[in-house]
């Protein structure tokens, strides 16, 4: 099995501050991390590793941020590949699929590609079906549980009203969500090891595409916070009889309840 | 929602291409059709709804009703299930054909796995969960949606045609055009068998739609089990509620159907009552349009605190059975 998993380095979005005055988040010098889905997506990888044998690689298009990229490797994944390039800098999700798509296929044959649902920042659960129609094979989104049997991947997945099982030959693409697997936590040992894997850094020249060909669909005009006025009365060191008091005060003067 | 122009725009002598709305959720179809009227009374153009499946040319009709000026029908037993694959290839046939301006697809789970694999099939733009619509002063139009993990709405442009955009339930208002009558094109269009196919289906078990709440007691991770959801379930009652959850509860435990927050639902009740939820972005992005939001946690850091009406420092089981206590009091 030759596995290979789209990982993002993505804005903290926990850790994003917002400007009072102005009301935008300031996003310069904003901590990055793997983003969360991908890690799952690293896990359930290294488990059908563990089960079947193959090799793991993930694949990062943007910010070369090599402590991100240990990680990855720390957590048992065996080779990491980075796009990065100074004119990739406004990406939508078709410049970034079609760059994931351009250095899968530089990286040699693959049986199944992970993904995560969305990713903590874009949160555009574009990437993954887009690149499935890029490389031409089957989509099995929103997956919860995974599994390989013989020449398939059979998945399960809760949609809105019903739960699922698809099944579709390799090579496929799989993108998965948080509950899928808890994913670890690398050892020292681990860390140790990866700093000892490699690494293989690209730009758009080395996967053979020019800057002309990657033009966004879609820009970002603005990005705002929302003003949230809320009345903020915190109530502490109350018995719980006078907390309810209160809450009930409060969903009288709210016209929840009716006197 | 409402759509709404920035100035007036006008198409001048070009021929506008169409503003399509698909969606396999019928009532998401009918709201969408809707803001595809709307949409393209700005632009100058008409408005079309796309039937993709097996015995859907029966209902091609009465989309007129729901403001459809055409509808475009691609009925064949190889359409009987969903499949992103196959409906993506024969949705974008058509687009090949008629050149639509834009693409509105419902954002269900299926909506959001065929829009990116249409639009990449047609080297589209797309937006996901699109809140707002709007034409600018060129002629493009400008969506807003949350962003980087819910908290910040984000303005995005379409720079290029056509433009393929999510819609969630709820962002337009189903209208009814009592008159209106729509033009049926009945398309055939051959695709791949689909690679992917689905072995099995289950229902889930439906709960009543957490959209309509008036008032939703909100049970997180500080519930500790699924028996102590029955005082919740109590609480509800008393208010004429309904229970909702964060995301653990129902992804992680299973305990209900859906959890609300930015992967899950958006609700707008009068009130949010969050019973040990810890107040995490991607929760708040669910239930920020709440009128009163209360809380009830343990922990006085618990970052709900800072976005709620009235914030109760406690423990939630002793907080909830005295309010129980209280409010059946009252009721007597
Ligand atoms: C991309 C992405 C999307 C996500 N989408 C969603 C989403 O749509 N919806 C969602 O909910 N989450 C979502 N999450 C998860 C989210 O980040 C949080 O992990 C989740 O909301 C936490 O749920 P919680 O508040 O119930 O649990 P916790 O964060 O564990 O909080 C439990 C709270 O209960 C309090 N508590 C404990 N015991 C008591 C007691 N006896 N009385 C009172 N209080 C008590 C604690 O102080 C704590 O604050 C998403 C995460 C990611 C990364
Ligand atoms: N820049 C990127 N590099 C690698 N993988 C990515 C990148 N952007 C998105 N992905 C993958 O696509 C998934 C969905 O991302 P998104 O479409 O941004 O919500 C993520 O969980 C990743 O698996």
């Amino acid at each position: 099995m030759r596995i290979v998993v789209c990982a993002k380095v993505a804005l903290d979005v926990s850790q994003i501050k917002v400007d009072a005055s102005t009301q935008t988040p300031v996003l310069s010098g904003a901590p990055l991390k793997v983003s969360d889905f991908d890690k799952n997506a690293i896990e359930e990888a290294i488990r059908i590793r563990e089960a079947l044998g193959g090799e793991v690689f993930s694949v990062t298009v943007g910010r070369p941020e090599s402590k991100a990229i240990r990680e990855i490797l720390a957590m048992g994944v065996d080779a990491a590949y980075v796009v990065s390039d100074q004119s990739l800098k406004e990406m939508d999700a078709l410049v970034t699929s079609k760059v994931l798509a351009a250095a899968i296929k530089e990286m040699g044959s693959f049986d199944l590609v992970l993904c995560g649902e969305s990713s903590i920042d874009g949160f555009t659960s574009q990437v993954g079906p887009r690149l499935a129609e890029l490389l031409g094979i089957p989509q099995l989104t929103y997956a919860r549980k995974v599994s390989v049997e013989g020449n398939e991947v059979v998945v399960e997945r809760a949609l809105e009203e019903e739960v699922e099982v698809v099944k579709a030959p390799l090579p496929a693409l799989v993108t998965v969500t948080r509950e899928v697997n808890v994913p670890r936590i690398p050892t020292i040992m681990d860390i140790m090891k990866a700093s000892k894997k490699p690494i293989t850094q690209w730009s758009l020249s080395d996967l053979g595409i020019s800057p002309e060909e990657l033009k966004p669909a879609v820009a970002v005009e603005k990005l705002q916070a929302p003003k949230i006025e809320r009345k903020g009365v915190i109530l502490e060191g109350l018995k719980p009889e006078e907390a309810a008091e209160a809450i009930v005060e409060a969903l009288l003067k709210e016209g929840i309840l009716r006197g | 929602m409402r759509l709404c122009s920035r100035r007036a725009f006008s198409g001048g002598s070009e021929i506008v291409g169409e503003i399509w709305a698909f969606s396999e959720n019928v009532e998401l179809l009918h709201e969408l059709l809707s803001g595809a009227e709307e949409l393209s009374k700005k632009l100058g153009a008409s408005s079309a709804a796309v039937l993709v499946g097996d015995g859907v040319r029966e209902v091609a009709e009465e989309l007129g009703r729901y403001g459809a000026d055409k509808v475009y029908v691609v009925d064949d037993p190889a359409f009987s299930a969903f499949s992103p694959e196959a409906y993506a290839e024969a949705i974008a046939q058509l687009a090949k054909q008629f050149e639509p301006s834009a693409i509105l697809v419902g954002a269900t789970k299926r909506g959001k796995e065929l829009a990116p694999r249409l639009a990449a099939r047609l080297d589209a733009g797309c937006a996901t969960d699109c809140v707002r619509l709007e034409i600018d002063e060129g002629g493009r139009l400008v969506v807003t949606r949350w962003a980087l993990g819910g908290n910040i709405a984000a303005e995005e442009v379409f720079l290029k045609k056509p433009w393929v955009a999510t819609i969630p339930l709820r962002v337009f208002e189903k209208r009814v055009f009592e008159e209106k009558k729509c033009e049926v094109v009945e398309s055939k269009v051959s695709v791949e068998k689909p690679k992917a196919v689905v072995v099995e289906s289950k229902k889930k078990e439906a709960g009543a739609p957490l959209e309509l709440a008036r008032v939703i007691v909100s049970a997180g991770a500080g519930v500790k089990n699924r028996e102590d959801l029955k005082m919740l379930e109590e609480l509800a009652q008393l208010l004429d509620g309904q229970v909702g959850c964060s995301r653990p509860l129902s992804a992680d435990y299973g305990w209900f159907p859906e959890w609300i927050g930015l992967s899950g639902k958006k609700v707008k009740p009068d009130a949010y009552i969050a019973c040990g939820i810890s107040g995490q972005i991607q929760h708040i992005a669910g239930m920020r349009d709440s009128k009163v939001v209360i809380a009830i946690n343990s922990d006085p850091n618990a970052p709900i605190f800072k976005v709620c009406d009235y914030g109760v420092v406690g423990d939630l089981y002793q907080v909830v059975p005295a309010l129980i206590e209280l409010l059946k009091k009252r009721k007597k």
